[in-house]
């Protein structure tokens, strides 16, 4: 593989998957408001 | 007095990862396998990943946020969703309800070939010439596109059996059916596509195939048709534009983030996208060194990449047979998750417009849908229709009426305001001016860009190199049949009170009898 090939395919791995790990990691951080009503558990991640 | 207290509560997920795995799974489909890697491949390898990420950013994002907001605030199936935002804009949603009908028909018969696929790898049965027994043998290809003169068995019983388990899942519901079915399947498909990238990676030849896929060609970024690539493959690889995900989010409870679940929706669909990229070029590179040739000349995409270059593939590599089970059964996965989706925006838009309970809704909506997937598709001449159907209710169907959604909702409606404060009030990631900015121009710029395009180059040539007749009944016919029948069933629907879509809204919804209830 050419060096401009594997700087891409790291780059392409680290912002698709970097940004999934940080969207997991800001979800995980922010639990759902309960709301009222028979189905009124906070679900988490 | 409230109709609201009559009506049954509306199925709601169970959990947020629930949610999440169905949306996941509905946006990872066969276009993630077959359709990704040789996008990127012909438009700039390395280099088509700035124009990827910013129609992520700038349209996939923005999008999945916009149905799930309208789809949690009215909590509604596309038809009864959109009709709370404007009456006339029904007719949008049961459009969309129409190509959903359509896709369902032929995205089955595609999972049929790949369960008959994944039991010919045992044995390869395609022996040394696999485009001859997709097409003669196995499909029992017609020679005149169009003219269907045999039943073909092999087809219709995997296709039957697609069927049943979808609808299986169907009618245990949303929590029972579509849910679990969801979490155990997603990691299923993610394990097995890391032992495919994992023995991709050791054949000869993978180095070279990679090489091909991420060796950028900056020069690319200044055509424009690779950035209208770019939002083409976002669009169409994230399940928006036809609904789903406003049928998926209608079942959300009210207080749940929307636009942190949007993001972690959207970048496992891309980060699933990368994984087969990788799997895809190694494979093909392999395949390029095999044969001699360089990987130009072995890629390919859709149908001819999974049926004819990968059976060929496994044929040639050692432990063959595993590969190709493990592909095979990969596919299969990734396109059922997907089929549920779209089947449960139909069986939700009648359940919503008719009150009928999921079981009846379920044997309805799925009898008939299989049987016109068996009529269609289980013939000599299903992959014809399929290749044309699918081309122009892409285009022409779903493109079109995400354009459509977004003209009326941004500039009709100016609803995306209002919008915006819905998905902030509940969401980790505030709306700022640059989502109503995506959703207001850039997007619509873009889709109606790809529309003007697409179109030029039907004029240009006809598709396929098909038959101008065949293509007016199976390309134009299917895509504005789609349409007809969105406007007929709002004129049905609007001959009896829809009580149950006003009776679904939040009290937030523009709803004066809702408020006062």
């Amino acid at each position: 593989m050419s060096a401009s090939a594997i700087v891409m395919m790291i780059v392409a791995m680290l912002v698709v998957w970097g940004g999934l790990a940080l969207a997991i990691l800001n979800l995980r951080g922010h639990p759902d408001q309960p709301e009222p009503g028979p189905d009124d558990v906070p679900h988490q991640l | 007095m409230s109709t609201k207290a009559t009506q049954p509560q509306r199925e709601q997920w169970s959990s947020r990862l629930g949610f999440l795995m169905a949306a996941i799974g509905s946006a990872i489909g066969l276009g993630n396998i077959w359709r990704f890697p040789a996008v990127t491949y012909e438009h700039g390898g390395g280099a088509f990943l700035i124009p990827y990420l910013a129609a992520l950013l700038t349209a996939g994002i923005p999008l999945l946020i916009l149905e799930y907001t309208i789809g949690r605030k009215y909590r509604s199936s596309p038809p009864g969703a959109l009709r709370q935002l404007a009456r006339p804009a029904e007719t949008i949603g049961w459009w969309q309800v129409a190509i959903c009908f359509v896709v369902a028909t032929y995205y089955a018969a595609i999972l049929a070939w790949a369960v008959r696929y994944t039991g010919f790898s045992f044995d390869q049965a395609w022996g040394d010439d696999p485009e001859g027994f997709l097409n003669n043998e196995f499909l029992k290809l017609n020679e005149t596109p169009g003219e269907i003169s045999t039943f073909v068995p092999g087809v219709a019983w995997p296709l039957l059996l697609i069927w049943v388990l979808t609808l299986a899942v169907l009618l245990l519901g949303i929590r029972r059916g579509i849910e679990r079915a969801n979490i155990v399947t997603i990691p299923l498909l993610v394990g097995f596509f890391l032992i495919l990238v994992v023995r991709a990676l050791t054949l000869d030849g993978a180095a070279e195939g990679l090489d091909a896929l991420f060796t950028p060609d900056w020069g690319a970024l200044t055509e424009g048709s690779v950035w209208v690539a770019a939002y083409g493959q976002i669009f169409f690889s994230l399940s928006v534009g036809f609904g789903i995900m406003i049928t998926y989010a209608s079942y959300l409870h009210r207080k749940s983030d929307l636009t942190g679940s949007a993001m972690v929706a959207a970048f496992a669909n891309s980060s699933f996208e990368i994984l087969a990229g990788v799997a895809v070029f190694a494979t093909l590179g392999f395949m390029a060194q095999a044969a001699g040739v360089g990987v130009a000349d072995v890629s390919s995409s859709g149908v001819g990449l999974a049926f004819v270059a990968f059976p060929q593939i496994i044929s040639e590599m050692p432990m063959g047979a595993f590969f190709g089970v493990l592909f095979f059964l990969s596919l299969v996965i990734a396109g059922f998750t997907s089929l549920i989706s779209i089947v449960q925006v139909i069986i939700a838009a009648v359940q919503d417009r008719t009150g009928l309970g999921r079981t009846a809704a379920v044997l309805s909506v799925g009898g008939a849908v299989t049987v016109v997937s068996l009529l269609l598709f289980a013939n000599d001449s299903g992959l014809y229709l399929l290749d044309v159907a699918d081309h122009f209710i892409n285009q022409y169907g779903i493109a079109l009426a995400g354009l459509v959604v977004l003209v009326t909702v941004s500039w009709a409606l100016r609803q995306l305001p209002a919008l915006q404060r819905n998905a902030d009030a509940t969401s980790s990631i505030g709306l700022g001016v640059w989502w109503r900015i995506c959703l207001g121009v850039v997007t619509p710029v873009v889709l109606a860009w790809m529309m003007v395009d697409s179109l030029i180059n039907e004029l240009d040539e006809t598709y396929g190199g098909y038959s101008t007749s065949f293509l007016l009944w199976a390309g134009w016919g299917v895509a504005g049949g789609a349409l007809l029948v969105g406007v007929l069933l709002t004129l049905l629907s609007r001959r009896r009170p829809a009580t149950r879509w006003d009776a679904a809204a939040t009290p937030d919804a523009p709803n004066p009898t809702e408020r006062n209830g």
